[in-house]
């Protein structure tokens, strides 16, 4: 029994179903350390109970692909033998009661997997959700959160360059704090999880273990947070960006002189989960004398050792014989580096304590038998459009323009990304502020442009198209810097998946990313599921964070979303017709919004990848959030120039500014290179001129319409409406 | 004839070595890696560099503990003999630290870490550091971190260059960078291995390494 009275596989978060299968597979009561390892690995968090099946949809495989999902993170090939490796985790649950140590740890943590596959760290991004900014609380959570993820990736050093952010009521208690992580590596240098050798050591590296963040996997991230989510502050994980930099250069010096077998970070439910997972990947066994575990304090009981979330720690399987260099170049970072234990033949997770056997699982028990679900499936209704005539008219459509600009979900995410080192590694092309970040690949001149999106609105409403917007729009963001999108990542925040529709919700719109993804040959190399976003306000919007990440042949040709010179001519290139339904002018999550089509992104994507090569295009500009309107608003902005456009009105002029849908961009280009690039375009893409660069004012025509901004007026609301909102109280 | 040496020194947490080398090299000198615990510097060294980064994680204060270890003796002596060093946000407030600058690294007037681009105008143009630009002439470079409002006696130091515009972080005269009197050792906040070509935004970072050299 647990001390509530309670059977003790309850108090863990285990189903009494599933506590019978442990005692099935085992043939025994298990002992209480090796419930503790089953509770957690069958978490959610770890197991990926309920969402591993529809997993499988997601396109995997491709000429680009070196590794897939299924390892510390994936990677794929850029040419000269180099491999880009990325991956975005969640940390959603620590950041929502400890937001400056859960957003940072939720940084140390992502990194870290990137360092398990060998590779070095060249970029940094984080998709973030909170209430919106009228509630102290979300402006404390916002505000702590970035802080956090500040504090962590400035001092490890790794370019922050870019990400997004959404305020909505729907995420005032269950903020989200998604962190993605770049790296990259020579093939030869790839690192696997799969232990191998018997007789090998298992090697602890870095910090000490301590008592922090025990059962942060069952208890915070597996479970609807609730009114006693104080008492969990415990469960979070305290970060040392310092120790994370030296274990990060110790990691790179140890697999630059070939002295690793295997790598594992050490992440959630600790040792147990890194032991496991690198002992079933090579078919072995694993011993752990945890007397060795190297303890920041004493008095941890085995259990406690096996799933402490102490962070800044790895795992290593070494060679015997090169036990002595390894420890010496720890030493030599300041870091311990100690022998626990070593591999078997036997295949299973051994822990010795005080001498005696106090866990003997075989691994695959805790990593593979674990107890799928089939999610239900409850369909929303269908949506309906908007009927437009319900919607008022404003009188000013030039007062609207502004107020849109100045919408914190709209307006200049300066505040947070000022606070980021975004240059460090002097490899930065494409700050974060434009569609994609771009960062050169070391020692080559090409580059990759990153970026993270989600249209959690369309998805909804209608998660299927919403998956599939989801995908596109983060590879539009990538095409607009003239890269070609290559491969995703995905983390999939929902909220309970066994009420409602979420499940619903959560297959329909892994099916729409997987259809996307395949008609834009970009295959999902890894990825992360947070389920349990859910509070008694209610759940989330599902919430799927789409990492694409492209690549560019030549680093010179990348371009950035400003204006450059006055009298090139203004383009909107692409398809679809802009709706009100689920827009940002609408303000609410209503309506059907215009499909997207993935057949037509892909040809715009190629068309933009080919205007980079043969520098045609000045500049280029996803429309999304508050359509056309904003993003002419911001290419001017971001150019310090004004700009005029005449568009037609549709079914009336405020849709066609501010209407959003469809696949479409907003480029500049010598007016004399107008004709070239619609003849690259493919079937399907529109090429149009709709104005010029130049002058103090913004301005649209649409029809008989006219809406027009000052560009300084324009730039201050766009610029303060987030520090304003921050002050205010 | 081999490349004119340069040591780039490196602490626990030291984040720009690879990028303020790879300036060096922009000038045509040979970067030395210098591990912190060494008591002399590189055979042959003609100038130092001491990249930014988070040094002992900031600990205790920034550059506090880097300015107590081994090689800063060595840095000490160099100087004395009137060796050039070149120390680069982190390694500004190791300078200061270690009395090489005077004054301190206060915490920013926002309280926050800001990471933009700046116009730097060139203050006194009579020390090496800024290669012949005249008083007034504007250096396009980034500047990035949570500590970097100098204050001091600007009389105790000469100010090479300040930030043109609003002053970013509350330093004493919108100091970005000073050097000591003798103007051998100079210390900025703003990165100029951070400005060194064309796609990165800015060139402008190249002089301060130019000067290493000079």
């Amino acid at each position: 029994m647990g001390e509530s009275g309670k059977p003790l596989y309850e108090e863990l978060g285990l189903l009494a179903t599933e506590y019978d299968r442990v005692v099935q597979l085992m043939g025994r009561e298990p002992t209480d350390p090796e419930l503790v390892m089953f509770s957690l690995m069958w978490s959610e968090h770890c197991s990926y109970k309920h969402s591993k099946p529809l997993l499988k949809g997601f396109p995997t495989t491709g000429p680009r692909v070196v590794m897939g999902p299924g390892e510390n993170a994936g990677a794929v090939d850029v040419g000269d033998g180099l491999a880009i490796v990325f991956k975005v985790e969640s940390h959603n649950h620590p950041s929502a009661v400890e937001p400056f140590q859960g957003a940072a740890t939720g940084v140390g943590g992502i990194v870290r997997d990137i360092i398990a596959v060998g590779a070095t760290p060249i970029a940094l991004l984080d998709s973030l959700r909170f209430g919106t900014l009228d509630s102290a609380r979300s402006r404390f959570l916002f505000r702590r959160a970035v802080e956090g993820i500040g504090h962590y990736g400035n001092c490890i050093g790794i370019p922050n360059v870019g990400g997004e952010v959404q305020f909505d009521d729907r995420y005032e208690d269950s903020c989200l704090v998604n962190a993605m992580c770049v790296g990259v590596v020579p093939h030869h240098k790839i690192l696997s999880c799969a232990a191998k050798g018997i007789g090998n050591r298992l090697v602890l590296i870095g910090n000490r273990t301590g008592r922090d963040g025990i059962g942060g996997a069952s208890v915070l991230a597996s479970a609807e947070l609730g009114d006693d989510d104080a008492d969990k502050r415990p469960s979070v994980q305290v970060g040392d960006p310092f120790t994370e930099r030296k274990l990060m250069d110790l990691c790179q010096a140890l697999n630059d002189a070939d002295l690793l077998v295997a790598l594992q970070d050490l992440g959630a439910a600790g040792l147990t989960s890194a032991a496991s997972e690198m002992a079933s990947r090579g078919g072995v066994g694993l011993a752990i004398d945890l007397d060795r575990v190297p303890l920041r304090e004493q008095g941890l009981a085995p259990g406690e050792v096996l799933v402490s979330e102490s962070q800044e720690r790895m795992l290593a399987i070494v060679e015997p014989a090169k036990m002595d260099a390894v420890v010496e170049m720890a030493r030599r970072h300041e870091l311990d580096a100690t022998d626990i234990g070593e591999v078997t033949g036997t295949g299973e997770l051994e822990a010795l304590w005080r001498g005696e056997e106090v866990v003997r699982i075989p691994s695959l028990y805790l990593t593979d038998d674990v107890p799928f679900y089939d999610v239900p499936r409850d369909p929303a209704p269908a949506p309906a459009a908007i009927d437009l005539s319900t919607v008022p008219e404003p009188d000013d459509l030039s007062a609207a323009w502004l107020a849109l600009l100045g919408d914190p979900n709209v307006a200049s995410k300066r505040w947070i990304f000022q606070q980021y080192d975004q240059l460090v590694g002097a490899g930065t092309m494409r700050r974060p502020g434009g569609d994609a970040g771009v960062v050169r690949i070391p020692g080559t001149n090409r580059a990759v442009a990153v970026t993270l999106d989600c249209a959690e609105w369309h998805t909804e409403i209608d998660p299927y198209a919403g998956g599939m917007a989801s995908v596109l729009e983060a590879a539009r963001n990538v095409a607009c810097t003239g890269a070609v999108p290559i491969a995703a990542t995905d983390c999939l925040n929902y909220a309970n998946p066994e009420k409602g529709s979420t499940g619903w919700r959560l297959a329909e719109s892994i099916r729409g990313m997987a259809d996307a993804l395949t008609a834009i040959d970009a295959p999902i190399v890894s990825g992360n599921v947070s389920l349990y976003n859910e509070s008694p306000r209610g759940p989330i919007y599902p919430t799927p964070v789409v990492g694409v990440v492209g690549l560019l042949d030549d680093a010179a040709t990348s371009i950035g979303s400003a204006f450059h010179h006055h009298d090139d001519a203004i383009l909107l290139i692409g398809y679809g017709e802009p709706r009100v339904d689920a827009s940002r002018y609408l303000g609410r999550c209503d309506g059907a919004p215009t499909a997207p089509e993935p057949a037509r992104d892909a040809a715009l994507f190629r068309l933009l990848a080919e205007c980079a090569r043969q520098r045609l295009l000045k500049s280029a500009h996803d429309v999304s959030e508050g359509g056309l309107a904003v993003a002419l608003a911001e290419s001017c902005i971001n150019g310090d120039v004004g700009g005029q456009v005449a568009i037609p009105a549709g079914r009336r002029a405020d849709e066609a500014m501010f209407g959003e849908g469809g696949g479409r961009v907003i480029a500049s280009c010598d007016p004399r290179h107008v004709a070239d690039v619609a003849a690259l375009a493919g079937e399907g893409v529109h090429v149009v001129q709709v104005g010029a660069v130049g002058g103090d004012d913004v301005v649209i025509d649409a029809g008989s319409s006219t809406a027009r901004v000052s560009l300084r007026e324009a730039a201050q609301v766009w610029e303060g409406s987030i520090p304003q909102a921050l002050e205010a109280q | 004839m081999s490349a004119t040496r340069v040591a780039v020194l490196r602490f626990p947490g030291t984040l720009d070595h690879q990028s303020a080398a790879r300036a060096v090299q922009g000038v045509g000198a040979e970067p030395v890696f210098t591990h912190h615990e060494d008591t002399a510097l590189p055979t042959g060294t003609h100038a130092v560099v001491i990249p930014g980064g988070f040094s002992y994680g900031d600990h205790l204060r920034p550059g506090a503990l880097a300015s107590r270890t081994p090689i800063m003796g060595a840095v000490k002596d160099h100087a004395k003999a009137g060796g050039k060093v070149l120390g680069i946000c982190n390694g500004f407030q190791i300078l200061c630290e270690s009395g090489l600058l005077p004054g301190v690294l206060r915490p920013n007037a926002s309280l926050s870490f800001i990471c933009r681009q700046a116009d730097l105008e060139v203050a006194d143009a009579g020390t090496p550091w800024t290669g012949g630009r005249g008083a007034g002439e504007v250096l396009s470079i980034p500047f990035k971190h949570h500590d970097g409002a100098w204050f001091g006696t600007p009389g105790e130091a000469r100010v090479v260059l300040r930030y043109k515009g609003e002053n970013p972080n509350g330093s004493i005269d919108k100091i970005a960078g000073i050097s000591n009197l003798a103007g051998n050792v100079m210390g900025l906040m703003p990165h100029p291995e951070e400005a060194q070509e064309p796609l990165l935004g800015s060139t402008d970072g190249r002089v301060l390494f130019a000067a290493l050299i000079a």
